[in-house]
């Protein structure tokens, strides 16, 4: 079975992004970029699969600038085996992404995509679940725990109330939630590795999919800001400004 | 504008989520409702209490219990044939539905709206919150998610809305409920309360997180909630996860013991409204936002702080 991850470079997540001043969006200039946290996780769990004997190959894919290289190197330097890049400088919005996805999933014919629940920039939690639409396929969202049987694959999902486990046909979706697995770090070796690895590159305009975008942003603005109140010098203090609050047992 | 909205429920109760949804769809025009399951009378009876509804759509199959995405999508597909916007709560379960019907649709989904600026314009949070993002849609109809914390409930009593039954678009047979662990729990719940203590990396352990947080908790009939640090070391269940990628929360009063104030957790309390924190490190980034601070060693102000109050 092959398992196709796609990934996405975004802010570093320890970074704190900042508006721009004319609120067109966020500076990315001389900001530090990384791989969307959950898509590391999701390329782990594609990685364990194949070390399990599940899976026998792993593709990872991205769609954004010929920056996103390095994260796709990163991918193989982990354990992927090749990876698709699909150049692009304009903006992809999830549903854009989802339907080229699924002309890579077309030709690739995998048994399971595995994608970060959401990216950390856009925070849109859209891209697995309008790929499993457009495909037809089942999904298993925000998953902490995934099981191939045969033709079918379990999944652990956090929702609200705690977990719940639903089981899914293959060939099928599933995004990762930050409790599946912890990544592991690319070893020296593997970083010079990964620089053989196959690399393909392709643009949107070889899928002859309409990845125009739907959403117009109008302005991006800083978010009302707190500010910082008092410190309390003791216990006492605290316990009088929380009964004011009407906080008390 | 006719809007649909996504009706939230579990063993048998409507979820509150639903109302902050339906208030938002309020904005935009007609308000009808979509239950979907089995053994649902209750629901939909509660559905056509809540204030200002009008048709309470009531598809009964058993193929929608545990709102499988992929039965439940083709169902509101159909209903969007005469409906011009899907409304869901940004729960887990709207969030699992709503941009699959949306990628049916053709339509790209507007994420966790926090206000309604016009017939097709919304304003968002982006970066954990970082920046608010004004978007306008130029697709013909509208696919949502609304955050619960950016909108008030609608009443829950008051309307007068009319069932109408909805035939079903059946099991697609590609996906099955297995089993949950759902935890059952007195305290308040964490989207909801009005206070909330929650605990981070602080706390150790699972068995001192109960003997620290819980008391104090309890003892102002508050919820608990933890940082993504605490629930990975499995001090307490993935359900308490307060931040940009758990649950968002704005009660009246957010009490933070030993957790640092990374961006990702502020994103998902900084509307509280007052924020009170402990932790011996003055300078952590959660005084930054506190309103009231308290630089000290949590072992000794939190049994003293259960002692006074
Ligand atoms: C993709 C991604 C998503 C994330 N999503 C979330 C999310 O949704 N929610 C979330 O919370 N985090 C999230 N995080 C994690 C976040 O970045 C932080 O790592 C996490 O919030 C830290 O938790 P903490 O504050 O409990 O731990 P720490 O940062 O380790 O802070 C512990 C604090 O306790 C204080 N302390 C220690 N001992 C005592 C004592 N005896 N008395 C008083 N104070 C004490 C310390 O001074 C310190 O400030 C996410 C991270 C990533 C990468």
């Amino acid at each position: 079975m092959k398992i196709i991850v796609p990934v996405k470079r975004v802010i570093d997540y320890n970074v704190k992004p900042r508006v721009k001043a004319d609120g067109t969006g966020v500076d990315l200039a001389n900001v530090k970029m990384s791989m969307n946290p959950f898509d590391e996780i999701a390329i782990e769990e594609a990685i364990r699969l194949k070390e399990k004997g599940v899976a026998t190959e792993v593709v990872v894919v991205s769609i954004g600038p010929a920056k996103a290289q390095d994260t796709l190197r990163t991918a193989l330097a982990m354990g992927a085996d090749r990876a698709i890049l699909i150049e692009t400088d304009e903006a992809v919005e999830p549903l854009g992404v989802a339907k080229l996805l699924t002309k890579v999933a077309e030709e690739e014919q995998p048994g399971l995509v595995i994608l970060g629940k959401q990216a950390i920039d856009d925070d849109s939690n859209q891209t697995g679940q309008m790929l499993a639409a457009l495909l037809g396929w089942a999904q298993g969202t925000f998953a902490s725990k995934v099981e191939v049987e045969g033709d079918s694959v379990n999944v652990t999902r956090e929702v609200d109330g705690g977990l719940e486990t639903v089981r899914l046909t293959l060939p099928a979706i599933v995004t990762a939630d930050l409790r599946l697995n912890e990544p592991r770090y690319a070893s020296l070796p593997n970083i010079m590795k990964a620089k053989a690895k196959p690399l393909a590159k392709k643009t949107p305009a070889d899928f002859g999919v309409d990845i125009a975008p739907r959403l117009e942003t109008i302005k991006v603005a800083e978010p009302p800001q707190r500010q910082a109140g008092v410190k309390v010098g003791s216990v006492d203090e605290l316990v009088e400004k929380l009964k004011a609050l009407g906080v008390s047992a | 504008m006719k809007t649909l909205v996504w009706v939230e429920h579990e063993g048998g109760e409507l979820k509150d989520a639903t109302l902050n949804a339906v208030t938002a769809a309020a904005k935009l025009g007609e308000v009808h409702l979509i239950v979907a399951g089995s053994t649902i009378g209750g629901v939909a009876d509660a559905a056509t209490k809540i204030a200002g509804v009008g048709k309470v759509h009531v598809a009964d199959d058993a193929a929608y219990d545990h709102a499988l995405a992929e039965n439940v999508a083709p169902l509101i597909v159909d209903l969007m044939g005469h409906h011009d916007a899907f409304l869901a709560p940004a729960t887990t379960t709207g969030k699992n539905i709503a941009p699959r019907v949306a990628a049916l649709l053709d339509v790209m989904q507007i994420s966790d709206i926090l206000s309604v600026e016009g017939a097709d314009t919304f304003t968002r949070p982006i970066y954990a919150g970082n920046a608010i993002a004004t978007v306008k849609t130029k697709d013909a109809k509208l696919v949502i998610t609304v955050r619960g914390t950016a909108f008030e409930k609608a009443a829950a009593e008051g309307g007068a809305g009319v069932i109408e039954a909805v035939s079903s678009t059946g099991d697609k047979a590609i996906s099955s409920f297995v089993g949950a662990e759902i935890a059952e729990s007195e305290r308040p719940e964490l989207t909801s309360a009005k206070i909330i203590v929650s605990g981070g990396r602080a706390l150790k352990d699972a068995e001192t997180f109960e003997q620290v947080i819980f008391p104090l908790a309890d003892k102002l009939g508050a919820a608990i909630g933890a940082s993504r640090a605490a629930v990975d070391a499995g001090y307490v269940p993935n359900d308490f996860q307060v931040g940009q990628t758990g649950k968002i929360v704005a009660p009246e009063v957010y009490i933070a013991v030993g957790i640092s104030g990374a961006i990702q957790h502020l994103a998902g309390m900084k509307d509280s409204k007052t924020i009170i924190a402990i932790n011996k490190d003055e300078d952590a980034p959660i005084f930054q936002v506190a309103d009231i601070g308290l630089v000290g060693d949590l072992y000794t102000v939190v049994p003293e702080l259960l002692e006074k109050l």
